[in-house]
């Protein structure tokens, strides 16, 4: 595995803006004093009459976004997780979700794998806030090649959109070449009848990894890797239910209203089985090397692995 | 001001005064006080200074208002009604279920550019409007309408300084100085005076004017758009409840609707204002 391509999702967002600035002239980027970290620097090098720096001051710059769509163009407003839907949640909402305007926030930096910067920056909540607003779209890309096609389907969908990036350099196992990315569709990554693996963003690789040791262990676990979580594929959802019978979730964000909670959500309503969540338990964070603290959280392979078992096991 | 169309004006504004009174009595609540202090204001602008619309309000080079101060809903309401973006019966179901007038503004309504009512988001996406008419070179100008009260929100300073850094001289605010909060005077509750001193050290241009005079009105919006390279506040020194004599300066009626007996005294004493004016 020596020559697996490492890549942050917020390196792949600041490349397609980049690379898409030319396809679409309306396409213009706010940032809030983070566009060396958040990546939107790549497209302010390109297109610096088309980047608005707003300052740290992210309620001001979800606005100045909401006015700009009002006009029809077309703004991707970035910043950290943390800011984007935990500070300026109330203007996400109210200046951007109830006017329905076509807002795309670009929220780098998302959960536990910030690292050093510790609980203040790793933002696992953002999930579940975003949620709550209606007619929000969320996406969270599992890898480089998903992150650049999210990045441009959400140019596509008309209305606000939250994308969802991480600062870590994850493995990229899609395939550019074949890569189709449907927005509000899960894809089935891997078949299998015993039990399915539900993961997003930075964790789909996880459990694609946990799949392949559990096979040696004889179980056939399918994965499904849930990128728009809102709106969720129900139905992709509860045909895994009904095969393989249980689930197990895995996020990197809190077990209290992420992928977890909307996987629940819809077994309740529509298929109820024993769904286990893996994400961050109800607890802030702390400071550490990421990997660490994702292998700290439970947020690996090898806990996928246990949480599996022990979910067959009862 | 040429004393005819002065007159036509003070006509509008009563009229536009008895709309908000009739929709905040018909919705049994709503915030007659501070919507009664811009009623002028409101007037002057949308008879008199912008280019808008009513059979095309989506018009994409129209000017733009957004009411950052959206309590007072009922005041731009009227004023759109009178304006003839949709009918003045709407004004009896302010507030009512399934209702086109919504408590605050909203987008989706005939002629109101922006949805607001969450106190100091209004003026940051007038700036995104005003910052969009500048990359695409496009004519129009926005207004937005705080209160006094408002700009103790700090995003209000967010966004003074966001239309500093870009220059956004196509972009008015309006200050609306009638003194009072909810509870109570603006200097007991949290000051935000001095208001001019503080929009001048954040780089604005900074112009007083009296609410209630539309020659006063004229000569500061004039002057207004005669300022380049900076943003424009103008800082109106009104009285809330204006034109309703037992609502003026009173506090208790930022927010409460008038009862029947009220609402008769209060539309009396507006139909004298009228008949005086057409007499």
């Amino acid at each position: 595995m020596a020559d697996v391509i490492k890549k942050a999702t917020r390196e792949s967002y600041g490349e397609a803006l980049a690379e898409l600035g030319d396809k679409y002239e309306n396409l213009y980027v706010l940032d809030a004093d983070l566009a060396a970290a958040t990546k939107t620097g790549i497209f302010k090098k390109k297109f610096p009459e088309r980047f608005f720096d707003c300052g740290i001051a992210e309620a001001n710059m979800m606005g100045v976004a909401a006015g700009l769509a009002t006009t029809g163009k077309i703004p991707f407003a970035s910043t950290f997780a943390m800011f984007a839907a935990g500070r300026a949640f109330e203007i996400v909402r109210n200046s951007i979700g109830y006017p329905h305007l076509n807002v795309k926030i670009g929220a780098t930096h998302a959960g536990i794998s910030v690292g050093e910067d510790g609980a203040t920056h790793q933002c696992n909540e953002d999930i579940a806030l975003m949620r709550t607003i209606p007619g929000m779209t969320i996406i969270n890309p599992a890898d480089d090649v998903e992150a650049k096609a999210a990045v441009e389907a959400a140019i596509l969908h008309d209305g606000p959109v939250y994308m969802r990036f991480g600062r870590l350099a994850t493995p990229v196992f899609n395939d550019r070449e074949t890569y189709k990315f449907e927005l509000g569709k899960g894809v089935k990554i891997r078949d299998g009848k015993d039990i399915t693996i539900i993961a997003t963003g930075l964790m789909v690789n996880e459990a694609i990894e946990a799949a392949k040791t559990l096979e040696s262990e004889g179980i056939d676990a399918r994965v499904i890797n849930i990128h728009t979580i809102k709106p969720i594929d129900k139905d992709i959802i509860i045909e895994a239910a009904k095969e393989t019978g249980s689930v197990v979730t895995v996020e990197e964000h809190s077990v209290i209203g992420g992928l977890g909670s909307a996987v629940c959500d819809v077994l309740a309503e529509s298929y109820p089985v024993k769904v286990t969540k893996i994400g961050v338990n109800d607890v802030f964070g702390h400071s550490g090397p990421a990997v660490d603290l994702l292998k700290e959280f439970g947020l690996c392979a090898d806990n996928i692995v246990d949480t599996v078992k022990k979910t067959l096991e009862k | 001001m040429d004393a005819s169309i002065k007159k036509q004006l003070e006509i509008t504004a009563c009229k536009i005064r008895m709309g908000i009174i009739e929709g905040v009595f018909n919705a049994k609540s709503g915030h007659p006080g501070g919507s009664l202090s811009i009623a002028d204001t409101l007037t002057y602008l949308y008879f008199s200074k912008m280019a808008v619309y009513p059979e095309n309000p989506d018009f994409e080079d129209r000017d733009r208002l957004v009411l950052s101060k959206g309590h007072c809903a009922p005041a731009l309401y009227s004023t759109l009604a009178e304006r003839g973006f949709f009918s003045k019966d709407e004004l009896k179901s302010l507030r009512h279920i399934g209702a086109l007038l919504q408590g605050h503004p909203c987008i989706h309504i005939p002629g109101v550019d922006m949805s607001s009512g969450s106190l100091g988001q209004g003026i940051s996406a007038a700036c995104g409007m005003a910052l969009s008419g500048k990359i695409s070179n496009k004519p129009y100008k926005v207004y937005t309408i705080l209160g006094d009260g408002e700009i103790e929100e700090g995003q209000v300073w967010e966004a003074a300084m966001f239309a500093t850094q870009y220059k956004l001289d196509n972009l008015v605010a309006i200050v609306d100085n009638n003194g009072l909060q909810i509870d109570g005077k603006i200097e007991d509750v949290c000051s935000p005076y001095p208001i001019t001193d503080k929009f001048e050290a954040f780089g604005w241009h900074v112009i007083e004017m009296n609410a209630h005079d539309f020659d006063d009105i004229e000569r500061a919006f004039n002057e207004a758009e005669t300022i380049l390279n900076q943003p424009v506040v103008i800082v109106q020194k009104s009285i809330k409840g204006k034109g309703v004599s037992y609502m003026e300066n009173n506090v208790s009626w930022h927010g409460a609707a008038p009862n029947a007996e009220q609402y008769e005294i209060a539309m009396k004493e507006l139909n004298e204002t009228l008949k005086g004016l057409e007499g």
